[in-house]
């Protein structure tokens, strides 16, 4: 059956204004500066809850649709129609975009309100709020195209927002740094992605999700060309999701502000590639070894970001290594395809909770003890700060998986549907999602306990750590409810995940195989969990040396990231800096000497030009006179002869 | 259609405009910028009026006039403008009144005369517009060499360190290429004799011309080499970083924003229409002139410690895609090439500007003397940085349209090409935040608190000069279409003259097999 998205009308033909309102925010900060001084942070927030509001209003509107595919495409006007290309400013109102608009306002608007009370000591709040603002909007352009195109125009937005972001504070060099090395890497990305829109072009004559998907169902199109397709937007969804080999990025993207990495580098625009795979489902269920490739490469980054978030000592680098690794599992969901798509946007939604709130805990721990970040100078803070220790606590068992929190719910089906791929593959793959929940156990509870317990090993100038004021717990509060009960909501309510989306994965068909039960993999999975969360226990119950320590080879090799920056590095900065540095030596030298000792022999040397300048214009004429009568001469001969 | 000689006024204006400011007295500077700015507004006025009557739906080319010249060689005093020169007219009138803005107190300190300065700068716009409108191939011929002679004057008499050797480079380059252009244009006036029986420049009969392959390929070889180096391609490149770094901010925002486009125009004007056998013989060395050129520039600009060289071989790597564009033959890469050329006209054209007014402030373009400039100058460094975010083509920014219509027009009939272009604007993400970075960003540089002038953020004359580019950019990069439609036809006409079509989707429409 072809896809076809039903037109917009009635209250659902308004939903550019999603896009709209937090839009006109971020221009209003960002264009009248001073004037928005006072109550600019306040518009931010409110901007962002009107979206939200609007999101639910938008969401029961769909909810009482009765047509088979329920959604609401719109074409706003024409975007770039040249010859047969024809690019609409479109929208698409679907179930998948509908939970990505509550996700992103909902937590945003969570979020935004945290940043109020975080930034209030910041004297560039206000940009920080246009530019948080333009985020929004960005990330809901980018979950609302009807086409690939408009996607990319809000793929790119996200990624300048994420740019802006993490350098927010741009004097300091390593934010600068830190900015520029993630959009670059997302350009990498990027790159992949347009090139994808190119090949869709080429084969589909066109960039509508639609049309593309019916093309693809069709079997016109070969399937090296799909396999090629895929791994094209799969490159971009790495780089945005920084899934391996483009993760190097996201780390170092927690120089940013806080409210930041919580919304951008842990909610919402990381997932941005599981939502691009989700959408992209007709293609890459057409292809088994574009699948398979999927899988890999979600398997390899879960693995890789939990070992290396078992090393890190910034508490923030731990959260945003489990933020890889999490990701990971997305990827290895959506990779797996069929019923596994949905679970992996269950997890998606229940991470955008419990990752958020683990996020804005850690910034309110970092709100107490001056800015430091190193959970080797922490410890024992249970007792000064009870609502960040109970709500860090909740998303900590619920990112480790313990029933009932929503980890468990999300994280679990997708072990279990690694196992149950086909042939040899799913043992591998599911013992890699099961060895990444014992080691996501292992650092969270030493993240936790470092933390919150054991002795105190402040340095001396934090003399009383305080909890962090309403507006900031606030969100903590509703997030941890989140953690608790997002998991159980989405698959077991009549709001369920599953359901929902069914119209948007349209093949509900079981595998056929299974290689182990339900129970079986749970109870695996919980008794991992629980070995990993006792070896972080054991070890790290009585806090930690309060400087590096030697260690072993895996450790010092997670320490450095896996090596991943020191490859990039060796590999690409290096000789790229040379690369330059000789291509400027040639080109002052060798081309230009070259065409200037060519322009020597037709006007003399440039020495003497220099001296007889002033009268240049006269020797111009004279030489272009000559010149004239030379060639007029030459070709009267060839013409006549 | 009117019949108002729109394209002869425009021209001849900004003539009549630099004879009064030059006759002003050297002791009423005030004035002759007055009179400059109202003279170059007035065109932009007329141009205004012009766009507005075009008809895109119409025939070619519109406001057609023709005068007697030279009878015994058939050279006439033709214009006539098209969709994609009507584009470039725009672009020129509405750069020259945002130049003279912003070159308000440029040459005040110099010990030169301020009114030659502003003359220049319309004698400048007069040969800019002549060149574009023209229909006579002699006539272009003439303004493409005339239109050298002001920019010489605004480099070497008004320009920076090395002004004199960048001003003379950029001349000889120019006149090297000229010479080929004239001795193919006068190749072409005796084909044309011979064949139509009275010798005429008029592009109309030319371009009806059948040659022998080799007569045809030389001829080709002659304009294109010319236009080569105007653009410039490589390997014909380096002329430009001299004279874009010597040259003052405003007449280098011309020189890379409109002189160079010249070159692609006249690829696409000359060169395709009138020999499109060897086009197509020679587009593959286009294409591969034009990539390497994207790569080049690119990894050169990384390399760069002076913010005008910096942004001259960005617009080497600019002019690659351009080239791509219009030697893929396709609808979208051709249609992409000329709004690129708009819209490289305003970006480049807004960045050189800003970098004009960095410049002016620390009175040295090393990117090194700079370092974290944003905190003491919070507007002209978000201006400076969207200028770059124009320059590597962030979607919403109007240059995304142009170099997305490129390379997916380029990728439908050769993909390699297009693939190793699109490592381009990863390059191109590269050059432009690693420069703002390095000036903007940071720690602040102890030495640039020490220059006055560092400490003011941009006054409201500067904002004038940037808003309409920023409002154009923006506007352009979400509804491009107002150009799009203008453009489109002539490039379809441009092609069907060298006989290609744009290849079908592998995939027929509406599922089935």
């Amino acid at each position: 059956m072809p896809v076809h998205f039903a037109a917009a009308h009635g209250t659902l033909s308004s939903i550019w204004l999603l896009v709209a309102i937090p839009l006109a925010s971020a221009a209003i900060l960002l264009l009248f500066g001073r004037f928005t001084e006072r109550w600019g942070h306040l518009l931010g927030v409110a901007s962002v809850l009107a979206s939200f509001i609007l999101g639910l209003i938008y969401f029961f509107s769909l909810r009482g649709l009765s047509s088979p595919y329920r959604a609401a495409s719109l074409n706003l006007f024409d975007f770039i129609p040249v010859g047969g290309l024809k690019v609409q400013f479109g929208l698409l109102y679907d179930p998948l975009s509908a939970i990505f608009v509550l996700l992103i306002t909902g937590v945003g608007f969570l979020i935004h309100l945290y940043a109020v009370g975080y930034m209030s000591h910041d004297e560039g709040r206000r940009r920080f709020f246009g530019y948080f603002n333009l985020f929004v909007a960005a990330m809901l352009l980018l979950v609302l195209g009807n086409n690939y195109v408009i996607t990319f125009v809000g793929w790119e937005g996200v990624g300048l927002a994420s740019y802006l972001l993490i350098s927010f504070w741009y004097d300091r060099p390593a934010a600068a740094t830190a900015g520029k090395k993630a959009f670059i890497m997302n350009r990498v990305g990027d790159a992949g992605f347009v090139t994808a829109i190119f090949l869709m072009f080429a084969t589909f004559g066109s960039v509508n999700f639609a049309d593309v998907f019916n093309g693809v169902a069709s079997h016109g199109a070969g399937q090296t060309t799909i396999l090629i397709l895929g791994l094209l937007l799969l490159l971009g969804a790495c780089g945005k999701s920084g899934q391996f080999p483009l993760q190097a990025w996201l780390p170092d993207a927690m120089e940013g502000p806080t409210p930041v990495s919580a919304l951008i580098h842990a909610a919402t625009m990381v997932t941005a590639g599981v939502y691009l795979i989700a959408r992209s489902n007709p293609l890459f269920t057409a292809n088994l070894t574009l699948q398979t490739v999927v899988v890999a490469v979600g398997a390899f980054t879960l693995l890789f970001g939990s070992i290396i978030g078992g090393a890190k000592d910034d508490i923030k680098r731990v959260l945003a290594w489990s933020t890889v690794s999490q990701i990971g599992y997305m990827f290895l969901g959506v990779g797996l395809g069929g019923a596994a798509y949905a679970l992996a946007l269950i997890h998606l939604l229940a991470h955008g909770f419990f990752k958020a709130g683990l996020f804005l805990g850690a910034g309110s721990v970092m709100h107490s003890m001056k800015d430091r970040t190193d959970i080797r100078r922490f410890g024992g803070l249970w007792r000064y700060m009870p609502i960040t220790w109970a709500t860090f606590g909740l998303g900590y068992l619920s990112i480790i998986g313990i029933p009932p929190l929503s980890g468990f719910f999300s994280k679990d089906p997708i072990i279990e549907s690694a196992f149950n791929r086909a042939g040899w593959t799913g043992w591998l793959f599911g013992s890699a999602a099961l060895l990444g929940a014992g080691l996501t156990a292992f650092y969270m509870t030493r993240l936790f306990v470092l933390t919150f317990h054991g002795p105190k090993r402040w340095t001396e100038d934090i003399e009383h750590p305080h909890e962090s004021p309403a507006v900031m717990t606030i969100p903590l509060v509703l997030l941890a409810v989140g953690s608790i009960a997002a998991g159980a909501l989405f698959v077991y309510s009549p709001f369920n995940v599953k359901d929902w989306l069914r119209p948007v994965f349209n093949n509900p068909a079981a595998e056929g195989h299974e290689h182990i039960g339900q129970w079986w993999a749970t109870g695996m999975t919980f008794v991992v969990v629980l070995i990993g969360l006792a070896i972080g226990l054991l070890l790290f119950r009585r806090g930690t040396a309060p400087q590096e320590q030697p260690a072993g080879p895996v450790v010092a090799a997670a320490r450095a990231n896996l090596f991943g920056d020191m490859f990039n590095e060796t590999v690409f900065e290096k000789p790229g800096l040379y690369l330059t540095r000789a291509l400027v030596y040639l080109d002052n030298r060798g081309i230009d000497g070259l065409v200037n000792g060519l322009a020597a022999l037709v006007g003399g040397s440039s020495g003497r030009l220099r001296r007889t300048q002033t009268g240049f214009v006269r020797s111009y004429a004279l030489s272009m006179l000559g010149g004239a009568l030379l060639i007029v001469a030459a070709m009267l001969a060839v013409a006549l002869g | 259609m009117s019949s108002f000689p729109y394209l002869s006024v425009l021209t001849g204006g900004p003539l009549v405009g630099a004879a009064v400011v030059a006759c002003l007295p050297r002791s009423r500077p005030q004035l002759a910028k007055v009179v400059a700015l109202v003279w170059s507004l007035a065109a932009l006025v007329l141009t205004a009026v012009m766009y507005a009557t075009f008809n895109a739906n119409g025939s070619r080319f519109q406001f057609r006039e023709s005068y007697q010249w030279i009878p015994f060689w058939g050279a006439r005093f033709t214009f006539e403008a098209d969709g994609i020169a009507l584009v470039m007219l725009a672009l020129i009138a509405l750069l020259v009144p945002l130049v003279i803005l912003a070159s308000w107190h440029d040459v005040d300190s110099a010990k030169r005369s301020v009114p030659t300065y502003f003359a220049l700068l319309l004698a400048l716009e007069c040969t800019m517009i002549g060149v574009f409108a023209a229909a006579d191939i002699f006539l272009f011929y003439v303004f493409f060499e005339v239109m050298l002679v002001p920019m010489y004057f605004l480099i070497g008499s008004y320009g920076g360190q090395r002004r004199q050797y960048a001003a003379v480079k950029f001349f000889l380059y120019s006149l090297v290429g000229g010479l080929l252009m004239l001795a193919a244009v006068i190749g072409l006036w005796v084909v044309g004799r011979d064949q139509l029986g009275h010798g005429t420049f008029d592009w109309h009969q030319l371009t009806s011309l059948h040659m022998s392959t080799t007569t045809e390929r030389w001829l080709f070889l002659g304009f294109f080499v010319a236009f080569a180096i105007k653009a410039p391609f490589f390997p014909f490149h380096t002329w430009l970083p001299d004279a874009g770094g010597a040259a003052p901010a405003g007449a280098a925002a011309l020189l890379v924003g409109v002189l160079d486009k010249v070159g692609t125009f006249g690829i696409l004007r000359y060169c395709l229409p009138l020999f499109p056998h060897a086009s197509k013989y020679f587009a593959p060395l286009g294409l591969v002139l034009a990539l390497v050129g994207i790569i080049y520039g690119a990894l050169l600009a990384i390399g760069q410690n002076d913010l005008k060289r910096l942004v001259s071989y960005t617009s080497i790597a600019h002019f690659g895609f351009i080239g791509i564009g219009i030697f893929a033959f396709t609808t979208q890469g051709g249609t992409g090439a000329v709004l690129y050329m708009l819209n490289h006209g305003l970006a480049t054209g807004l960045l050189f500007l800003v970098v004009g007014m960095l410049v002016a402030r620390r009175g040295s373009s090393l990117v090194s003397d700079f370092g974290g400039a944003g905190k003491l100058m919070p507007v002209l460094g978000g201006v400076f940085f969207i200028a770059g975010l124009a320059s590597l083509a962030l979607p919403g920014t109007s240059p995304f349209v142009s170099e997305f219509l490129v390379l997916l027009g380029t990728f439908t009939v050769h993909k390699t090409v297009a693939v190793i272009a699109t490592v381009g604007i990863i390059l191109a993400a590269a050059y432009v935040l690693w420069m703002v970075q390095r000036t903007t960003q940071g720690t602040l540089n102890p030495a640039l608190e020490k220059v006055d002038a560092m400490r003011r953020d941009m006054s409201v004359r500067e904002k004038v000069v940037v808003a309409p580019l920023i409002v154009l950019l923006l506007l352009l990069g979400f509804y491009p279409k107002p150009v799009t439609d203008v453009i489109n036809p002539a490039v379809k006409a441009t092609f069907s003259q060298i006989g290609t079509s744009d290849p079908n989707p592998t995939v027929a429409q509406g599922g089935g097999k």
